[in-house]
C-alpha cells in the first residue's frame, strides 16, 4: 500500500524519468566507464601488491581508489547535474513538464534524488566490483573500510549535488551555472591548502581558525577522513593532526565526516527547493 | 448549477526586469467557452498562459476552477490539458513517455493511443524511438494525444497545429470540435482563418492588453 503510494507520487515519477534519460546520455557511461576502469587499471598494474602506511592489498587499491575519487568527483558531479534545472528551463522541457500535475517539490527533488543515484551507483558499482573480485582472487576484503568508504563517497557526491543543484536553480543560463560550479570548485581546492597556508603564514589568523575553516570545507572534510581511515594517527597531516584529533575523536570525526557533508547537501538542496518553488520557473 | 467562471483574472500584470508583458487585464473566461487567443508576436499570450498553468509569479487575482495556480498546482492541472507551441526535446522513448503520461494523469495508454491512431500516428511502431528524434510532425501529434487523451476542463493549445500537415490539422479540428462541449478551450494561434470556425469567442491581445473580447455567432442564415 506505502509502495503503492510512492510509486504514484509526482516525485518518484519525475526520478525514474531522469534516471531513464540519464542512462541514454554519454556522460553516463563515460563517467561509469571512467571508474570501473580506473579500478581494473589499478588491479591489472598489481597495485594490491605494494604497500602504503603497511596497507597492501585491496586496502591498498580502496585508498588509491579514494584519493582518486576526491580529486575527481567534485567537479564530475558539479558539470554533470548543474545543468539539470536550468537546461530543462531553456529547452522548454520544464514548462510541459510543469504543465502536468506535478508539484515543484516533486520535480525538484525527483530529479535531485535521480542524479543521487546515477553518480553514486557507478562508483558504488567500482568499489563492490574491487572487494568481489579480490575476494575471487583470495584477498582479504576489508568490509569495514568498504562501507564507511561508501558512506564517505555518498555524503560527499550528496553535498556537492546539493551545491549543484542550488547553482543551477538561481543561474539564468547553463553557460552561467557550468562557470559557477567551476569556480566554486577551484575555491575549494584553493582552500585545501593554499589559502590556508596564507592565512596562517601572511596573516598570523589563529592556528584553530584556520583549521576550523579546513573543516568548513567538504573537500577537506572527505580528504582528512580518507586520511584518517589509513592514518588513525593522521601523520601524513603534520602538526594539524593533533589539532583535529585532539579536538574530536577518530570515530566522531569519521561522524562528523559523513553527517557534514551530507547535512551541506541537504541544507542546500532545501533552499534549492524553495527557490525552486518562489520563483518564475520559467 | 455553479456559474462561477472556469478562469477568473481581475486586474492581472507581469513584469519581467520592469518591462510589463500584461498590463492590469481583467477578464473571465467561462465553460463551453472556445476562445482564440489571437495577437502579434510579443503580445503576451503564452505569458499569461504561463501564469495560468502557475508557471509565473504575478500580481491581481487569478484563479483556475477554484485555485490559486502557484498554490494548488497539482489539483488545478490534473483538469488541464496542455499542447506547447514547440515540442520539448524529451530524452524519453515513445514508450516511456506513454508510460509516465499513464501513471502522472492516470489515464490509460489506450485514450492516447486513439488519438494517436486518428492523426495518423501509431504509437507502438514508435515505442523505441526517443521522442527528441522523431519529426516535428509526429512530436506534436503525440503531444495533442497526451492532451486530447484525458478528460479535462480545461484545454490550452499553444499554436498546436503549427508543425501538422493538413489532414493532421483537418483530424485535430474534428477532434476539438466534437470535444466535451463543457471544456473551456483557449486557441492561441496567429492563423485565425484555420480556427474560426471551431471558437466562439475571440479574445486579441497587444501589447500585454485585451484590446479585443467578442463573442461569434456561428448559426447560418435561414
Amino acid at each position: 500500500m506505502f509502495l503503492q503510494k510512492i510509486y504514484h507520487t509526482s516525485l518518484y515519477q519525475i526520478m525514474i524519468a531522469d534516471i531513464w534519460q540519464s542512462l541514454r546520455s554519454k556522460w553516463f557511461w563515460t563517467y561509469s566507464l571512467l571508474f570501473g576502469g580506473f579500478v581494473a587499471v589499478m588491479f591489472s598494474t598489481g597495485i594490491t601488491e605494494s604497500q602504503i602506511i603497511g596497507f597492501v592489498g585491496l586496502s591498498r587499491l580502496m585508498v588509491t581508489f579514494m584519493q582518486v575519487s576526491m580529486v575527481i568527483l567534485p567537479i564530475y558531479v558539479l558539470i554533470t547535474t548543474v545543468r539539470s534545472v536550468v537546461g530543462d528551463r531553456e529547452s522548454n522541457v520544464m514548462e510541459y513538464m510543469l504543465s502536468l500535475p506535478v508539484s515543484f517539490t516533486g520535480y525538484f527533488w525527483g530529479k535531485f534524488f535521480a542524479k543521487f543515484l546515477i553518480t553514486f551507483i557507478p562508483v558504488f558499482i567500482a568499489l563492490l566490483g574491487a572487494a568481489i573480485w579480490g575476494s575471487f582472487t583470495r584477498l582479504d576484503v576489508p568490509w569495514d573500510l568498504f562501507m564507511l568508504y561508501s558512506a564517505l563517497l555518498a555524503s560527499m557526491i550528496f553535498c556537492f549535488l546539493g551545491i549543484s543543484m542550488f547553482i543551477s536553480v538561481v543561474s539564468h543560463s547553463q553557460d552561467l551555472a557550468i562557470s559557477s560550479a567551476f569556480i566554486l570548485w577551484l575555491v575549494l581546492v584553493a582552500f585545501l591548502d593554499l589559502i590556508l597556508m596564507g592565512l596562517l603564514l601572511k596573516l598570523r589568523v589563529d592556528a584553530g581558525t584556520v583549521i576550523g575553516i579546513g573543516m568548513l570545507n567538504p573537500l577537506q572534510v572527505f580528504r582528512t577522513a580518507v586520511l584518517v581511515l589509513f592514518d588513525p594517527e593522521l601523520t601524513v597531516m603534520g602538526a594539524a593532526s593533533y589539532f583535529i584529533l585532539d579536538t574530536v575523536s577518530r570515530g566522531l570525526f569519521i561522524f562528523f565526516a559523513i553527517a557534514y557533508p551530507t547535512a551541506v547537501g541537504l541544507g542546500f538542496g532545501w533552499l534549492g527547493n524553495y527557490f525552486f518553488k518562489h520563483r518564475d520557473i520559467i | 448549477m455553479d456559474q462561477s467562471p472556469f478562469i477568473h483574472i481581475q486586474s492581472l500584470s507581469k513584469d519581467f526586469n520592469k518591462v510589463r508583458v500584461i498590463n492590469n487585464i481583467t477578464i473571465d473566461l467561462n465553460g463551453a467557452d472556445r476562445i482564440a487567443l489571437i495577437g502579434q508576436n510579443g503580445a503576451g499570450k503564452t505569458t499569461l498562459i504561463r501564469c495560468i498553468l502557475g508557471q509565473y509569479n504575478y500580481s491581481g487575482t487569478l484563479s483556475v476552477l477554484g485555485f490559486d495556480p502557484r498554490k494548488n498546482r497539482k489539483e488545478m492541472l490534473n483538469k488541464i490539458g496542455f499542447v506547447p507551441q514547440t515540442p520539448p526535446p524529451i530524452k524519453l522513448t515513445v514508450k516511456e513517455l506513454v508510460n509516465f503520461f499513464e501513471k502522472i494523469t492516470k489515464t490509460p495508454a489506450s485514450a492516447f493511443q486513439r488519438i494517436s491512431n486518428d492523426m495518423g500516428l501509431s504509437l507502438e511502431a514508435n515505442y523505441g524511438k526517443p521522442f527528441h528524434k522523431l519529426s516535428g510532425g509526429m512530436k506534436q501529434k503525440l503531444l495533442i494525444s497526451f492532451a486530447l487523451g484525458r478528460q479535462v476542463q480545461i484545454l490550452l493549445l499553444d499554436e498546436p497545429s503549427a508543425n501538422l500537415d493538413p489532414q493532421a490539422r483537418e483530424i485535430l479540428f474534428d477532434h476539438l470540435e466534437n470535444y466535451n462541449r463543457e471544456t473551456l478551450m483557449i486557441l492561441s494561434s496567429h492563423r485565425m482563418n484555420e480556427i474560426s470556425k471551431l471558437v466562439n469567442r475571440v479574445v486579441e491581445m497587444d501589447l500585454g492588453n485585451i484590446v479585443l473580447d467578442n463573442k461569434l455567432n456561428h448559426q447560418k442564415p435561414e
